[in-house]
């Protein structure tokens, strides 16, 4: 059947499952607009931003584990979803974007909202595309879909022309993908795994490091069952989150620049680490030259560039994570007697980890007087649903929520780990929302992050997204804020917020509802109030205002050199 | 070090400027690039000279073999290749000179491409080692102008590089 090439489009989307699209439209969009309007699959979302519409198809991706797709008109449009495209491109997460373009004949001759989008985003996207031919369309679709979920995931853009989209042709989605220069390794070499079992049932102070990339693959059961299996300690990056529980007393929670003292010094200290998924990011290693000075590293990932790339490894395994910790899953019940001895030679150094444990656990000091924000976020997560999805925005808050909060179950923790994008967390939430329209989905924001996308309570108001927004404010840009009291003699230049804002009656100009605790003992109470409200609220949380997120291995120091308390 | 890396790539738009945008992102050197289309003409095959250790020569294969309209990557470098360069060099060539330089292109088997009586232009090709070795007898005989290719290399051996 001939169909233009708008149709096309929205055809080949709902042949990929894509029930949700966050877009804004515009005159180089109005026809794909156009055929929207009685497209009935598709159930479109309107952000009030283009830069909200595409966290929120990468919030609807990162929870759902499908690929979030957003439409954005050229020229400004486009240049607005830049930011959303690369937060998604750092954290490897699986969205495509689609932008209108001018019409063929025009481009290039600075045309009203013109733009090279393509040249724009070429480094902050896995690949993209311009369609020149309507022809193309539905097999650049079928790409731009497989390239974005398959490999190491990652955003994909998709400029159509105009003139493509008025233009008709025979739609024909491709049944088979075929693109002869990308082939992800997904299957991990078993010569390597068996050699990889080898070393880590040899070692006496093993530990797991454990990255985005586990849950990217879907592979948080196997992590927790190879790791149960082995009784092995087990540190997650921020992105690794919730790939392994935090409850359980392998647990070494969070490691690097905000993580646990015993992470770190388990990772200081181990003699064979397998990281997974990982990519030895400088917030997670610290100095180079210092970072795990004994360590034999065994590396697994699906992207060969990360091997190699900031630590030298010992044993490298390219494929699928999850492919490969089910490798060694059977690797290690074929061999029951070492992991006997195995356990029985580890023994020493869980005791050295549970002493650590015992020395400096995450803590922080109640106050009555006044409210701590660690405190808030524990009684979250006491009072939030067991599956709550829990959104950040990027700062001190999304540090306490990462120490905090207790992930114990994967796609639970959206937060913009790589590019660390304020903004992020309210416009994601609204995705993962829409993905899951009856689970409870909440953002913790500080005060200056929440500003930089607000608008878009007037989203959640009108699709009926019931997203729990809690704001942490200190009046401060509370990161920042803690950088220049420990390192620039306390000058805080630029990073006090002091207009006061009423976010009670911001919450209500919005049609929403907001509620304020300013004291301790109100804390509970207001988040109940919250999260028995239907519909979005805003808890805002007046905070300590110059509370420090501890413990922090200062830029460019070793992660065994923690600034505990100051 | 230096390294010769041979990047088949799909013949399409961008694909230029994805490839030297990797380098100029990643903060990797070029040396020299030189792309045209193979036998088969949706391929190109470029060239590119870049520098760098072990571990960061690594990373280049790597990294460009991730790009999606890479095809595959080749290094020279352990002198499985041939390399071959052209220059055009414009020389000044008046009365006591003009022999001279017609003694050094005879020499190095280049040829005069044009003429006028105050200059010649000199085509000459070879590795870029032999280009360098021409260029610095040229040099105090007056050069004008001076345009390289940059090298192209190919494999040795009867086998293309599909191996086949």
């Amino acid at each position: 059947m001939k169909m233009n090439g708008a149709r096309i489009l929205l055809e080949c989307l709902k042949k990929e499952g894509v029930d949700t699209v966050f877009g804004y439209p515009g005159g180089t969009v109005i026809n794909i607009y156009d055929e929207l309007y009685s497209f009935k699959e598709i159930h479109h979302i309107l952000p009030r931003h283009e830069q909200a519409g595409v966290h929120a198809a990468d919030g609807y991706a990162r929870a759902t584990g499908r690929v979030g797709v957003a439409f954005a008109t050229s020229g400004p449009g486009a240049t607005n979803t830049v930011t959303g495209i690369a937060t998604a491109y750092m954290d490897s997460i699986p969205i495509v974007i689609i932008t209108g373009q001018v019409p063929t004949a025009l481009i290039g001759n600075d045309a009203f909202q013109e733009v090279d989008i393509i040249g724009i985003t070429r480094p902050c996207t896995k690949h993209n595309f311009l369609v020149r031919d309507v022809k193309e369309l539905a097999g650049i679709l079928k790409k731009a879909f497989y390239i974005a979920r398959s490999g190491r995931p990652g955003p994909v853009l998709v400029d159509i022309p105009k003139d493509v989209q008025i233009a008709q042709t025979e739609f024909k989605y491709p049944e088979k993908v075929e693109i002869r220069g990308y082939k992800p390794n997904l299957e991990g070499h078993p010569k390597q795994v068996e050699r990889a079992i080898e070393m880590l049932l040899d070692s006496r102070k093993p530990v797991v490091y454990v990255g985005g990339g586990v849950i990217l693959a879907n592979a948080a059961e196997e992590l927790t069952k190879l790791c149960n299996m082995l009784d092995v300690p087990v540190t997650t990056t921020l992105m690794g989150l919730g790939a392994y529980p935090e409850d359980s007393p392998n647990s070494l929670r969070m490691l690097g620049m905000h993580g646990t003292y015993y992470a770190n010094m388990a990772m200081t200290n181990t003699d064979v680490m397998v990281a997974i998924g990982a990519r030895f990011d400088d917030r997670v290693t610290g100095k180079l030259a210092t970072f795990a000075p004994h360590a034999k590293i065994i590396h697994i990932d699906v992207d060969p560039t990360s091997i190699k790339k900031n630590v030298p490894v010992d044993l490298p395994i390219v494929g699928d994570v999850k492919d490969v910790l089910f490798k060694m899953i059977k690797e290690v019940e074929a061999h029951p007697d070492k992991v006997k001895a195995f356990k029985e030679a580890t023994r020493e150094w869980h005791e050295e980890i549970a002493a650590w444990k015992g020395k400096h656990p995450l803590t922080y000091k109640h106050a009555a007087n006044v409210i701590k924000p660690q405190y808030v976020i524990e009684k979250l997560r006491e009072l939030s649903d067991s599956d709550a999805i829990v959104a950040t925005d990027v700062g001190q808050h999304q540090m306490w929520t990462a120490q905090f909060f207790t992930f114990t179950k994967p796609r639970t923790l959206l937060s913009s780990g790589g590019l660390g994008t304020m903004g992020y967390g309210l416009p994601a939430a609204m995705g993962a929302q829409a993905a899951f329209p009856k689970r409870q989905v909440i953002v913790v924001c500080g005060d200056g992050g929440f500003q930089m996308n607000l608008q878009e309570m007037a989203t959640l108001v009108q699709n009926r997204l019931p997203v729990k927004i809690v704001i942490l404010n200190n009046n401060f840009l509370g990161m920042v804020r803690q950088w220049q009291e420990l390192f620039f003699d306390k000058r805080y230049s630029s990073t006090c917020m002091e207009q006061p804002i009423d976010f009670i009656k911001l919450a209500e100009a919005f049609g929403a509802k907001g509620f304020q605790a300013t004291k301790t003992d109100e804390v509970e109470e207001t988040i109940k109030n919250g999260f028995a409200y239907d519909g979005p609220v805003i808890m805002e949380f007046k905070i300590a205002r110059e509370e420090k997120v501890l413990p922090m291995v200062p830029a460019g120091a070793s992660l065994n050199e923690m600034v505990l308390n100051a | 070090m230096k390294h010769t890396i041979s990047v088949l790539v799909e013949n399409e738009f961008g694909v230029l400027s994805r490839v030297a945008a990797l380098f100029s992102g990643r903060g990797f050197n070029i040396d020299s690039l030189s792309v045209a289309p193979t036998n088969d003409e949706t391929i190109s095959r470029m060239t590119l000279v870049t520098r760098g250790d072990d571990q960061i020569l690594e990373q280049i294969s790597k990294q460009l073999n991730k790009l999606i309209d890479v095809i595959k990557v080749i290094d020279f470098t352990d002198g499985s290749g041939i390399e071959r360069e052209m220059a055009l060099v414009k020389v000044t060539a008046e009365d006591e000179s003009r022999a001279e330089v017609l003694r050094i292109v005879d020499i190095f088997r280049a040829k005069i491409i044009d003429v006028t009586p105050r200059s010649y232009t000199i085509e000459a090709t070879g590795s870029p080692a032999k280009i360098d070795a021409i260029l610095e007898l040229l040099r105090p005989l007056g050069l004008k102008e001076l345009v390289r290719t940059g090298p192209v290399a190919i494999g040795r051996g009867a086998k293309g590089w599909k191996g086949q």
